[in-house]
C-alpha cells in the first residue's frame, strides 16, 4: 500500500488500473477528462496494458463500452453530466446486455442555463437504468468504490454494469491523501475477467441483445435484471468485507456517523457529507442529539439497511443535492417510499440544495436539522424548501440589472 | 460487360455460394430487397463472423428464442451500429494481443443498417468509426424510407416519391442523399453500391470488401414491396430496372478512385423503372406528370453524363 495526494479524477484513474482495465473507451467532457487523459498516459508510458479508444460521442463509447465487455475485456470509461444524458439511450440498453463494466460519471449539473459545477441531476437521471450506483464521498472512497465496483458487478449473481459517482470541482480537482492498494492485492481482490455466458468467440456463436415479442418474455428479462441488481446487494456486502480483509477499509451500503442514538438525522448523498459530519459535531455540542445517515450504494436501493438506520429517528432533514422538476427532491422521494409503511417511521422534512455547485455550508445543515426537529415536534412535515439566501438572491438581481441595463443601452443606441 | 477483377471465384451464377448460411424462415417481407442482398453477403463473409446491427427492418432477423445465424449477432442501438463494431474489434484485438482469444476463435466484424440509421443519426458513428480506420464491413440495404415504420421519407428518399410522410402531389421535394459519395468523401478502404438483382456483381465486390482491411462499406439499393408498392414476385425485375436505367450506378471506390463495375448502353428510360411502383403512380395519373418525370430523367443523364 502506497500513500498519495491525489485529486479525486487521477484516484478514479487509479481505480481502474488496478483494476488491470483492458479497454478505456472516451470521450472528454468537463470536469471528467482528467480521468481519461491520466489513463491515456499510463497507456501510452506501458504502465498500464489497454486500449484507449476516443469515440466521436458519449452514446458511441457507452455502446462500444458494451460491446467489448460483451466480447470479454474488462472495460472502464467515464462521462459527467450532458455526456451521461446523450449516453442514456445506451446505458439502459447495454445493461440489458448483462456485460458487466464500471463507468465513472463525475457528476455536473444539466443544461439549461448550462453551467460546469455539481449537483446530482445528472447521475440521479441514471437510475433506473439498470447500473449499480454506488456514490464516493472522499478521493479515497473513489479508488475503493471503483475496485468494489468491479468486484460486485463481474460477480456471476449480477453481471450488470457499475456506474460510480463523484462530485465534480468537490471531488474531481481537490487533492486529497489516498491509500492506494498494493497492485497484487488489487488484483487479487478484483480478479480475472470472467466473461461468462457473454461473449463473441468463432466455436460459440452468440445472438446477443435481441428482440422479444410480447411481454411475456420481456417481463421476463427484466424482472432477471431487477432481481439481480436487488441481489447486488448483498454481493457488495460480501466484496466489502473481504476488501477489507485486504485493505483494513470498511464500506457498508450506508454509512452512519453519530446515528445510533440520534432523534435528528441529516440525510445526503457525496462528498457533501464530509460538511455534514462537522454540523452533526456541532449540533451535538448544542445539545441535540443529530446524526448522518448517508447511502454508499443508491441501487440498489439499500431499503432494509436504511429502515435500520432510521429506525427510533423522529425526524430526518433530506437534503437533495438534485432537482426533479415539478416534483421535488430525487432522495426524499426515494426515502419515503423505502419507509412508507414502517410503523414508528420519522417524519422527512425535504430541502434542496446545492444546485450547480451551489455551496451548502455547516450552518444550513445544522438549520435545516433543526426545522426538521421542530416540524417532528408539531407532528408535520413542513413544504418542501428550495435553499436560497437573500444574498444570493440580490446577487442574481444584481446581474439581471446590468443585462437589463445593457440591453437598454443598446436598443437605445440604436434610435 | 467489363471484368474488372480475373482473380475473382465468380465469374457467373453457378459460381455464387450456395450454403444457406442465413437460416430462412425470418420475418422480413416476401421479395424484400435488402434480405436478397444480405443473405448473398452473409454466405461470402461466412460464419466465423458477428453482424452488429442498428434499428431497423432486420433488426427482428433475430428475434427470441430463434436466430437465423451460424455466426453471431449483436442488436446495439439505431445510432451507434459501427461504435458497437469499434468495440467488438478492439476487444478482439486486445484479447488476441494478450494471448487470450487464439486465431481460430476471432470474428471478422460486420456492421448491417438500413438506410435511415445509415444517413441519418448513424451517419456520424459511421464517419468516425471510418476515420478511426476501423477494420469492418458495413453493409446497408437502402429501401429509400423508413421501412420498418411504414415508408416515412428518409434522407435517402428518391425526389419524387410518394411516401408516408410526403403524400402531397409531388411526392418527396428533397433529394436522394448520395451516401456513396459522403462514405467516400471520408476515404475508406473500399466503398461500393451493390444490389440483389446483380448477384455476380455482389459477390465480387464481398469477396473484395473481404480481402480488404480496415473500413469497406457497401451500399445496396434494397426494392421493398410494401415501401414502394409493388408485387413481391417483382423484386428482381425492380432492381434490375434500377441498374438497367442508370437510376442505380454499380460502382466502387477503391485507392481513391471511383469506377463503374457494369453499366449498360443505351440505359432505358427512367420511366419504365418508375411506372412499376405505386410510390411514382402520382406521375403517371390522372396526368402525366411530364415536368417530374424529365427533371428525374435529367437527373439520371447528367450523372452518367458526367462519369462517362
Amino acid at each position: 500500500m502506497s500513500r498519495a495526494l491525489l485529486t479525486g479524477n487521477a484516484a478514479a484513474a487509479w481505480g481502474a488500473r488496478l483494476a488491470n482495465v483492458d479497454y478505456v473507451p472516451a470521450f472528454p467532457i468537463t470536469p471528467q477528462t482528467e480521468i481519461i487523459e491520466t489513463l491515456a498516459g499510463w497507456i501510452a508510458k506501458s504502465e498500464l496494458d489497454a486500449r484507449a479508444v476516443i469515440l466521436e460521442s458519449e452514446h458511441s463509447m457507452l455502446t462500444a463500452a458494451g460491446a467489448a465487455a460483451a466480447t470479454g475485456v474488462r472495460v472502464f470509461t467515464a462521462t459527467s453530466s450532458q455526456g451521461l444524458l446523450y449516453a442514456m439511450e445506451m446505458l439502459y440498453a447495454v445493461a440489458g446486455w448483462r456485460a458487466p463494466f464500471v463507468l465513472v460519471n463525475v457528476s455536473r449539473a444539466v443544461a439549461a442555463p448550462i453551467t460546469l459545477e455539481s449537483d446530482h441531476t445528472d447521475v440521479l437521471a441514471a437510475r433506473d437504468c439498470g447500473f449499480l450506483q454506488l456514490h464516493a464521498a472522499t478521493c479515497q472512497e473513489v479508488v475503493d468504490l471503483v475496485l468494489l465496483a468491479y468486484r460486485t458487478a463481474e460477480d456471476p449473481r449480477v453481471r450488470l454494469p457499475a456506474l460510480v459517482n463523484l462530485d465534480g470541482f468537490l471531488l474531481s480537482f481537490t487533492r486529497e491523501p489516498v491509500d492506494l492498494p498494493d497492485a497484487e492485492a488489487a488484483r487479487r481482490f478484483v480478479g480475472e475477467f470472467a466473461p461468462g455466458a457473454v461473449s463473441f468467440r468463432a466455436s460459440r456463436p452468440t445472438s446477443q441483445a435481441v428482440a422479444v415479442l410480447g411481454g411475456g418474455p420481456y417481463s421476463y428479462f427484466r424482472y432477471e435484471m431487477h432481481r439481480a441488481l436487488q441481489g447486488a446487494a448483498e454481493v457488495f456486502a460480501e466484496a466489502s468485507a473481504a476488501f477489507a480483509g485486504v485493505t483494513g477499509r470498511a464500506y457498508d451500503a450506508v454509512e452512519t456517523y453519530r446515528a445510533d442514538d440520534a432523534e435528528v438525522a441529516l440525510f445526503l448523498i457525496g462528498s457533501l457529507s464530509t460538511t455534514a459530519k462537522d454540523a452533526v459535531d456541532r449540533l451535538r455540542a448544542s445539545g441535540v442529539r443529530a446524526g448522518l445517515v448517508r447511502p454508499r450504494l443508491l441501487r440498489p436501493f439499500p431499503r432494509e439497511s436504511l429502515r435500520r438506520a432510521l429506525a427510533g429517528k423522529s425526524a430526518v432533514a433530506v437534503l437533495d443535492q438534485d432537482l426533479s422538476l415539478g416534483m421535488g427532491g430525487v432522495l426524499h422521494s426515494e426515502l419515503a417510499g423505502a419507509l412508507c409503511g414502517v410503523p414508528g417511521a420519522p417524519l422527512l422534512a425535504s430541502f434542496i440544495g446545492g444546485l450547480g455547485g451551489r455551496n451548502v455550508g455547516v450552518g444550513e445543515l445544522v438549520a435545516i436539522a433543526e426545522e426538521a426537529r421542530e416540524a417532528a415536534r408539531r407532528g408535520t412535515a413542513p413544504e418542501p424548501r428550495l435553499l436560497y439566501t437573500e444574498s444570493e438572491l440580490r446577487e442574481v438581481r444584481k446581474l439581471q440589472a446590468i443585462a437589463l441595463g445593457e440591453r437598454h443601452e443598446l436598443e437605445t443606441s440604436h434610435d | 460487360m467489363t471484368d474488372s477483377s480475373p482473380e475473382t471465384r465468380f465469374r457467373r451464377m453457378q459460381d455464387l455460394p450456395s450454403t444457406h448460411l442465413l437460416g430462412t424462415g425470418t420475418s422480413m417481407c416476401a421479395g424484400c430487397g435488402g434480405l436478397g442482398a444480405f443473405r448473398e453477403f452473409y454466405e461470402v463473409l461466412g460464419k466465423g463472423s458477428i453482424v452488429v446491427n442498428a434499428a431497423g427492418c432486420m433488426s427482428l432477423l433475430a428475434t427470441y428464442p430463434y436466430t437465423p445465424f451460424r455466426g453471431s449477432w449483436l442488436y446495439t442501438a439505431m445510432a451507434s451500429a459501427p461504435a458497437g463494431a469499434q468495440g467488438v474489434r478492439d476487444a478482439l484485438d486486445i484479447l488476441r494481443a494478450k494471448g487470450r482469444l487464439t486465431p481460430e476463435e476471432d470474428l471478422r466484424v460486420a456492421v448491417l443498417t438500413g438506410d435511415g440509421a445509415a444517413s441519418g443519426m448513424g451517419l456520424s458513428a459511421t464517419s468516425a468509426a471510418i476515420d478511426r480506420g476501423l477494420d469492418f464491413i458495413y453493409l446497408c440495404y437502402d429501401n429509400e424510407g423508413y421501412g420498418n415504420t411504414g415508408q416515412q421519407t428518409s434522407p435517402t428518399t428518391p425526389h419524387g416519391a410518394r411516401t408516408a410522410t410526403d403524400r402531397g402531389p409531388r411526392g418527396n421535394p428533397g433529394l436522394k442523399k448520395d451516401l456513396f459519395a459522403v462514405w467516400a468523401a471520408n476515404r475508406p478502404t473500399y466503398v461500393a453500391t451493390v444490389i440483389a438483382a446483380e448477384p455476380v456483381d455482389l459477390a465480387r465486390k464481398i469477396e473484395k470488401a473481404k480481402s480488404l482491411r480496415g473500413p469497406r462499406l457497401l451500399l445496396a439499393l434494397a426494392p421493398c414491396p410494401p415501401g414502394w408498392g409493388f408485387d413481391p414476385r417483382d423484386s428482381i425485375e425492380i432492381g434490375r430496372l434500377a441498374v438497367r436505367t442508370g437510376v442505380w450506378p454499380l460502382r466502387e471506390y477503391v485507392d481513391g478512385k471511383v469506377v463503374h463495375t457494369k453499366s449498360y448502353h443505351p440505359r432505358r428510360p427512367v420511366e419504365e423503372y418508375l411506372v412499376r411502383q405505386r410510390r411514382f403512380a402520382h406521375l403517371f395519373e390522372p396526368r402525366r406528370d411530364d415536368a417530374t418525370l424529365a427533371e428525374i430523367q435529367r437527373a439520371v443523364d447528367d450523372y452518367w453524363a458526367a462519369v462517362e
